[in-house]
C-alpha cells in the first residue's frame, strides 16, 4: 500500500514564544520539531508498513526551506519518501488541506493517509477534516486505536466525556492521531544515515493547481494573555489551611 | 440586517447548556438569530430557544448524528437563509461537523474555541500555541463559521431574553451514505463529566505517586461533582489514562476552580489550565511553579490535604 503521512513543522513545546512583527512568532533561536500528534501519525504508518509487505510510506509537509530538516527526521524513522510543498507564504487551512491533497492524488493508489488530529502552534483541528473532503474519502478523527483488514480500516476514536467509539471504515480514509495511538520510535543511526541519501521531492503551489493563495483567515495580531497576579499561600497547620481554604473559595473567591 | 445562525447540539435528546452561550452571544450580536436543531420535536426545547427569530427544524427518519448528512444539510441551511455567521461550542461534535460544512460552501472558513468575537468587524480571538499566545483572525470570507470555548461567554440572564416565541420552519434531512460506520461506542464505566466543560476539575500529577491513589483525588471530584484531570508526568507514568491528560498536549480546560494535586506546573500543563477562574495548587514542594500561578496554595502533603478537604466540603454541604 502507498501509505501517506501529513507532518507540519512547529516550534518545540519548551520554546519561549516572542511576538515579531505584531502577528507572527519570532523564529529566531526557535528549536524546531515535528508537531507530536504527528509523529504518532509516522509511527503509524510505519506499522502499516510492516504489517503489509510492499508497502512504502510517504511524508508530505507544507512551509518554507527549514521543513525539510522534518521531512529528515521523519524519513530516519524510517519512512521511504518525502515530498514537500515549498511555500514562503501564510495559507489558510483550507488552502494548505487543498494542497496536500492534490499533492497525495498526484499518485492515484495512495491507500491510508494518516496526520495528528492538530498541530501544537495554531492548534485549529480542521486541516484533516478539509482534507478528508477534498480527497472525498472518510475520516476519522482524534483516533487512538487503529487496525486494518482486507481494504478496511477500523478505529477506536476518542468522543466527549471519556467515551470511544469505534468505527469502520474503507480505505482509502483519513486517520488523524491523537496521544494514545502509540509510542514514537526514535530514529536509529541507521536511520539517520540512509535518510540523508532519500531525495526530497519538492512541488510548488501552482504546480499544484493553486494560484489563489491570499489567506481567508488571516492573524492580525498576536499577544500575551493578561498574567495572572500572585496568588496567596495559605500558612498553619493542615486542618487550619483546609478550613481556610474552603472560606476563602466561599466567601473571597465565590466558586463553591 | 445580516443573520446569525446557531447549531444547537442535543445530548441524548437533552438541551446542552453549553447551547445559552452561543445564543447569548447570537442575540447580543442584534443580529437575526436562526437556531438549527436536528428534532422531530421541538417542543421540549421551546423555552430554551426564546428571544430569536426562527428555529430551522431539521426533520428526518433517522436523525442521530451523522457528519455527513448533517454537514450537507446545515451548508444549504447557511447559504439557503444567508447565515453569514454560524456559531457552535468547541465540543467533540462540533469539531467534527463544522470543518466539513466550511469544506462544501466555496466562501465558508471555519474556526475553532473562540474566546472572544467582535463580528461586525469580523474578529474572533483564539489561543495558539496552546494558550501561551492568543491571536487575533480577521475571517475575510463570505460565510464565517466558528466554535467558541464552553464557559467563556456567560448565558444572557431570563429577563434580558425577548420573551418573543420564534416561528419554526421544518427543514428535511439531506441524507448521504455515512462514509464510515459506527459499530460501537464504549463509555467509561465512571460516569466521567467531560473535562473540556467541566466547572470544576481536580488533577493529580506525579506527586500521586500510584494509580491506586488517583482514589483520593476522585473521591473529592465525587464531592465536588467535578472532572478528574492528570498533568503529563502523571499520564506518562502510567497513574492515569491519556484522556484525562490537561496541557498543550492533552485538552485545554476552562473551568471556575482548578484544584492541582501533586502538579509541579510545568508550562506545558499550565498552558492547558491557565484560564480556569480559580486554581488551588496543593504540593509539598513550596518551591513548585505551581504556586506562582495559583490563586491559593497550600504547601503540605496531598495524601493528608486532600482527603481532609474531602471531609470539609462533604461536613459543608
Amino acid at each position: 500500500m502507498n501509505i501517506y503521512a501529513c507532518i507540519k513543522q512547529v516550534p518545540d513545546t519548551e520554546a519561549i514564544l516572542q511576538v515579531k512583527d505584531g502577528n507572527r512568532v519570532n523564529e529566531d533561536n526557535i528549536k524546531w520539531i515535528i508537531s507530536p500528534y504527528d509523529e504518532y501519525a509516522i509511527e503509524e504508518a510505519l506499522k502499516l508498513k510492516e504489517k503489509i509487505g510492499g508497502s512504502t510510506v510517504t511524508l508530505v509537509s507544507l512551509g518554507p526551506t527549514r521543513v525539510e530538516s522534518s521531512l529528515r527526521a521523519g524519513l530516519a524513522m524510517g519512512a521511504e519518501n518525502a515530498t514537500h510543498i515549498k511555500t514562503d507564504e501564510y495559507l489558510d487551512h483550507k488552502t494548505t488541506a487543498l494542497a496536500l491533497a492534490n499533492a497525495i492524488k498526484q499518485d492515484p493508489g495512495f491507500g491510508v493517509v494518516f496526520i495528528g488530529k492538530q498541530a501544537i502552534d495554531d492548534d485549529a483541528y480542521v486541516t484533516h477534516i478539509y482534507l478528508a473532503e477534498f480527497l472525498g474519502i472518510p475520516v476519522a478523527t482524534n483516533v487512538i486505536a487503529f487496525s486494518y483488514d482486507n481494504n478496511r480500516a477500523a478505529v477506536e476514536r476518542e468522543i466527549d466525556e471519556g467515551a470511544r467509539q469505534k468505527i469502520e471504515m474503507q480505505v482509502p480514509c483519513i486517520i488523524a492521531a491523537t496521544k494514545g495511538l502509540n509510542t514514537p520510535r526514535y530514529a536509529s543511526l541507521m536511520g539517520i544515515m540512509k535518510s540523508k541519501k532519500i531525495p526530497i521531492k519538492t512541488l510548488t503551489l501552482p504546480e499544484l493547481g493553486i494560484s489563489q493563495t491570499q489567506a481567508k483567515i488571516r492573524p492580525e495580531k498576536l499577544f500575551a494573555p493578561p498574567e495572572k497576579p500572585q496568588g496567596k499561600i495559605i500558612q498553619g497547620e493542615p486542618e487550619q489551611t483546609v478550613k481556610e481554604l474552603v472560606r476563602l473559595l466561599k466567601e473571597e473567591a465565590k466558586v463553591l | 440586517m445580516a443573520n446569525i445562525g446557531v447549531y444547537i447540539e442535543l445530548k441524548d435528546d437533552s438541551f446542552k447548556k453549553s447551547n445559552k452561550e452561543a445564543l447569548g452571544l447570537a442575540i447580543k450580536s442584534g443580529k437575526d438569530v436562526y437556531a438549527v436543531i436536528f428534532s422531530n420535536n421541538t417542543a421540549p426545547y421551546s423555552n430554551e430557544l426564546k428571544g430569536i427569530k426562527k428555529i430551522i427544524q431539521v426533520t428526518g427518519d433517522e436523525l442521530t448524528f451523522a457528519p455527513d448528512s448533517y454537514a450537507d444539510t446545515i451548508a444549504k441551511i447557511i447559504t439557503d437563509y444567508d447565515l453569514t455567521d454560524f456559531v457552535g461550542i468547541c465540543t467533540a461534535q462540533c469539531k467534527d461537523l463544522f470543518p466539513r460544512i466550511a469544506a462544501k460552501i466555496e466562501n465558508a472558513s471555519h474556526l475553532n474555541d473562540c474566546l472572544a468575537v467582535d463580528l461586525e468587524n469580523k474578529r474572533f480571538t483564539k489561543p495558539v500555541y496552546a494558550g501561551k499566545l492568543l491571536s487575533n483572525f480577521i475571517i475575510d470570507d463570505q460565510y464565517r463559521l466558528f466554535t467558541i470555548r464552553p464557559n467563556v461567554f456567560p448565558p444572557l440572564p431570563a429577563d434580558a431574553i425577548p420573551t418573543a416565541s420564534p416561528e419554526t420552519v421544518k427543514f428535511q434531512l439531506i441524507k448521504k451514505d455515512a462514509k464510515s460506520k459506527i459499530v460501537d461506542v464504549i463509555r467509561s464505566a465512571s460516569k466521567r463529566i467531560d473535562l473540556t466543560e467541566a466547572e470544576i476539575i481536580v488533577s493529580g500529577g506525579r506527586g500521586m505517586k500510584a494509580q491506586e491513589n488517583f482514589t483520593i483525588i476522585e473521591q473529592l471530584a465525587g464531592i465536588l461533582n467535578a472532572g478528574v484531570g492528570a498533568s503529563r508526568a502523571a499520564v506518562d507514568s502510567g497513574f492515569a489514562s491519556h484522556d484525562m491528560q490537561v496541557g498543550q498536549t492533552g485538552k485545554v480546560v476552562n473551568p471556575k476552580l482548578y484544584i492541582a494535586c501533586g502538579i509541579s506546573g510545568a508550562i506545558q500543563h499550565f498552558v492547558g489550565m491557565k484560564t480556569s477562574k480559580i486554581i488551588v495548587a496543593i504540593n509539598k514542594d513550596p518551591e513548585a511553579p505551581i504556586f506562582k500561578k495559583a490563586d491559593y496554595g497550600i504547601v503540605g502533603d496531598l495524601f493528608k490535604i486532600v482527603p481532609m478537604l474531602a471531609e470539609e466540603l462533604k461536613s459543608n454541604q
